[in-house]
């Protein structure tokens, strides 16, 4: 899709890591999330089948029929199973994964405050699609943005390669005992999911290395009986979701770690957010996910014409406030484009959190642009237009929130 | 703060507060059938050898005991406070 | 109750007692309690009301079962009983998780298990027990146990029915049987109670039975005899309830005597399919007496009474035949 740039590959690589690079397979984002889990020596794997995920469980369900993978895979009856017997096989010892979408994400919801609440490192791919109702099957991001409170670490893949990556470094972060959160990697709908793209395959002696196995600090094992799930009042409820934050933002020094070593051996290089173009602009255009693309097309072709550059965002939870505030500090606007809105806000949910991360520094007008809800395209044009837009606001801004190509 | 909790702490919390009657057996009458064990509800009745001990502590007083004994060797009598 | 057609094969009594007297006095059950594990993997101190049903429950599974088991329970009395911060009363592996899904969590653990066995990150093989209500498991848990019976995980799943939502309150669920009252079913429950063992017998399961903690013995046996086999289990046990009742605590194993003797709860197990009644009660009571000893009954006017009787009549007919 992008060029080496955009994967973070502009950096000096050795010649270990550039022969490796002749190994790069063409495939699907979703293979490349199962070609990840193949990776992690995963114990336990419990989905159910959703469009556009769909390919995902079919891969691994093929790879642990061929005992390509020593799992089980439980083909549960719904979402909601699928995480909930991850929620049980997650503290019996097992290394678990699963993977769903849209709907399914949403049926899910309320297992994924327990599994965070209980501090399981689960690890799920969800393919990022819109939300019932009316029914739609495309892309938006609406439904991981929905459950951005429910303590999990969120990451958002560009392109294939990300996908991979992060799945990887996710079990490496939250299995981290300063941590012990579980992770979600998203991957925009068919615009990742179904689209064939040069993917490269760590070596899997270099992800053991990377990827210890997982030794869990309590598990459910008669020789030690331990309760887990327990009923917490007023008096201790408070400090456990304390805890909780704490763990997200151990989490924030973990996940640089972990993307520092994930370098050492893959010569990628992973941060909260990827500047792109960004040195003394006005305006920063602020992507969440595979629309980024496109924004730098758009950004290459009228840098000469207009002072904007990219600050893809890869990680909302835990949101980076100070790499956001630094951004900020060195320009005039910033343009947020994202496939998610929040209704009776009439913005994004990752403005507003820019807006917060703003508050008390230095103040600059941040824009909310609403793009490509279920599935809708964002041409260049519509990214050019974006650009007027904030290119005009820089002396007062007419409005906050603007709908891009409402019909 | 652990997330998990150890076992069988809940022994801290003495329930023998709760009861208005406490079980008083008569080991006379006790054909020592077992069945006062087998259905306390709190555990608290204690076989040694073929002796029947309640463990007050923990006692809340339901009666079960006294009545599954066949021979009517438990009586509940009104617990002073 | 008695869905499947086999003849019903019955002893008249289980334990052999040719003068049929009633369990409880019978000398044979005298010498088996003896056998049953003095251990107790469930310590006091819980919150379970006084004369709890459940609770006996449980310590009649852990005296089955021993201490090689991981438990889960759902939302409902027995979790918020046994676990409140910094206490537990299980000695135990135990987990709860959500309301709806103790049927998945197991699932996950035995598969768990199996996986870390066969990599060698494990050592022993514990038998997975998920033990839930009768709200956890024939109405909100449903399609979780369903899914979790039909994939035939190794697990024993135990529905503890006291019949009612008893932790918010005493609110109807499907387990309610006809008549009672309830708070949302304040005219008396409208419709008869799921006949959830037989559908859990038509996932072809290895073995599924009832119980009742009033037969200690039976009960006792069932659950071994669950987790002796490899695969997915279930067991329901009838656990009478004295606050969502309405009896006094005194009564709790009374009420469930008179429960199986009256024919409103019928025991029996299916192994592979073959279908067993493992206790007949050697006089049957009219079912007035066992209503008439509850307040969630009073209500019930005499043709009710002999509704709930005719329907019984059928039922036994076909039970006991
Ligand atoms: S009164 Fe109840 S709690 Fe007390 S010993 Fe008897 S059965 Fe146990
Ligand atoms: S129930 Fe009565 S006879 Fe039986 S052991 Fe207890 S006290 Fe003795």
């Amino acid at each position: 899709m992008r060029s080496s740039q955009s994967l973070g590959m502009s950096d000096t690589r050795t010649l270990a890591s550039a022969k490796r690079m002749l190994r790069k397979d063409v495939m699907t984002c979703n293979k490349a999330v199962a070609e990840s889990v193949k990776l992690c020596d995963v114990d336990v794997i419990a989905a159910y089948p959703i469009t556009p995920q769909t390919s995902i469980v079919e891969y691994l369900a093929e790879f642990v029929a061929k005992k390509e993978i020593d799992a089980e895979y439980i083909k549960v009856e719904s979402e909601h199973s699928a995480l909930s017997a991850l929620v049980g096989a997650s503290p019996a010892g097992a290394r678990t994964f699963t993977a769903t979408s849209s709907q399914g994400l949403i049926l899910m919801s309320e297992v994924m405050f327990t599994a965070s609440g209980m501090r399981l490192p689960i690890v799920m791919a969800n393919a990022n699609r819109a939300l019932s109702a009316p029914l739609n099957i495309w892309n938006d991001q609406q439904d991981s943005l929905a459950v951005r409170d429910s303590g999990w670490i969120q990451f958002y893949a560009e392109n294939n390669q990300e996908a991979l990556d992060y799945v990887i470094q996710c079990y490496k972060i939250s299995e981290n005992k300063k941590v012990m959160l579980p992770s979600m990697v998203n991957l925009d709908g068919f615009y990742l999911t179904h689209t064939l793209e040069p993917t490269e395959i760590p070596d899997k002696k270099d992800v053991k290395k990377f990827l210890p196995p997982y030794e869990p600090e309590y598990r459910l094992d008669p020789e030690s009986p331990l309760t887990f799930g327990f009923f917490a009042g007023p008096d201790s409820y408070q400090e456990f979701r304390y805890e909780q934050q704490k763990a997200m933002e151990n989490a924030e020094r973990v996940i640089k770690e972990a993307a520092k070593d994930y370098y050492g051996f893959t010569g990628r290089k992973y941060s909260a957010i990827e500047e792109y173009k960004l040195d003394k602009k006005d305006t920063v255009l602020l992507t969440v996910g595979s629309v980024s693309g496109t924004v730098k097309e758009v950004v290459d072709k009228l840098e000469k014409k207009y002072s904007v550059g990219v600050a893809k965002l890869r990680m909302f939870r835990p949101f980076p406030f100070e790499e956001i505030r630094r951004i900020a500090s060195r320009a005039k606007i910033i343009g947020v484009i994202e496939k998610d809105v929040i209704i009776g806000v009439n913005q994004g949910a990752v403005a507003t959190e820019i807006k917060n991360a703003l508050y008390g520094s230095k103040s600059i007008p941040v824009l909310s642009f609403i793009v490509g809800l279920g599935g809708r395209d964002t041409p260049p044009s519509t990214v050019e237009k974006i650009i007027k837009i904030c290119e005009n606001a820089l002396e007062k801004p007419e409005k906050e929130s603007y709908w891009m190509d409402l019909k | 703060m652990k997330i998990v909790l150890e076992p069988g702490t809940s022994l801290k919390n003495k329930t023998g507060g709760w009861r208005n009657f406490k079980p008083v057996i008569e080991m006379k009458k006790c054909i020592d059938c077992g069945n006062c064990w087998i259905f306390c509800p709190e555990s608290c009745i204690r076989k040694i050898g073929n002796k029947y001990e309640i463990d007050l502590d923990y006692c809340k007083g339901c009666g079960i005991c006294a009545n599954e004994c066949p021979t009517k060797a438990i009586e509940t009598v009104l617990e002073e406070k | 109750m008695i869905v499947l057609g086999e003849k019903a094969s019955y002893v008249k009594c289980r334990w052999k007692c040719e003068a049929g007297l009633s369990a409880n006095r019978c000398w044979y059950y005298r010498q088996h309690l003896k056998e049953v594990s003095e251990e107790e993997l469930f310590t006091s101190g819980h919150r379970g009301c006084a004369g709890c049903g459940n609770v006996i429950t449980v310590r009649l599974v852990l005296k089955a079962s021993g201490k090689n088991v991981v438990v889960v329970s759902p939302t409902g009395c027995t979790e918020v009983i046994s676990t409140p911060y910094p206490e537990t009363s299980w000695e135990v592996p135990w987990i709860h998780a959500n309301f709806e899904n103790a049927g998945a969590v197991a699932s996950g653990i035995s598969d768990a298990v199996k996986v870390l066995l066969r990599k060698g990150k494990i050592k022993s093989k514990p038998k997975v027990i998920a033990i839930a209500g009768d709200g956890g498991t024939v109405d909100i848990g449903f399609q979780s146990l369903s899914g979790a019976m039909e994939r035939g995980h190794d697990m024993l799943y135990i529905c503890v029915d006291n019949e009612a939502y008893m932790n918010t309150g005493v609110q109807r669920s499907g387990a309610t049987p006809y008549g009672a009252y309830t708070t949302t079913s304040p005219l008396g429950q409208d419709t008869p109670k799921k006949d959830m063992p037989a559908i859990m017998a038509a996932h072809r399961i290895p073995y599924v039975a009832t119980a009742t903690i009033s037969l200690p013995l039976d009960f006792i046996e069932k659950v071994k005899k669950a987790i002796s086999i490899e695969g997915a289990s279930y067991i329901h046990v009838l656990a009478p309830c004295p606050t969502g009742w309405g009896f006094p605590g005194e009564k709790t194993i009374e009420l469930g005597r008179l429960a199986v003797d009256a024919g409103m709860w019928t025991l029996y197990e299916i192994l592979n399919g073959e279908f067993r009644v493992t206790y007949k009660p050697t006089a049957k009571v009219p079912v007035k007496e066992y209503l008439k000893a509850q307040k969630r009954f009073a209500h019930l006017s005499e043709e009710t009474i002999k509704k709930i009787q005719e329907d019984i009549d059928k039922r036994w007919a076909e039970a006991f035949r």
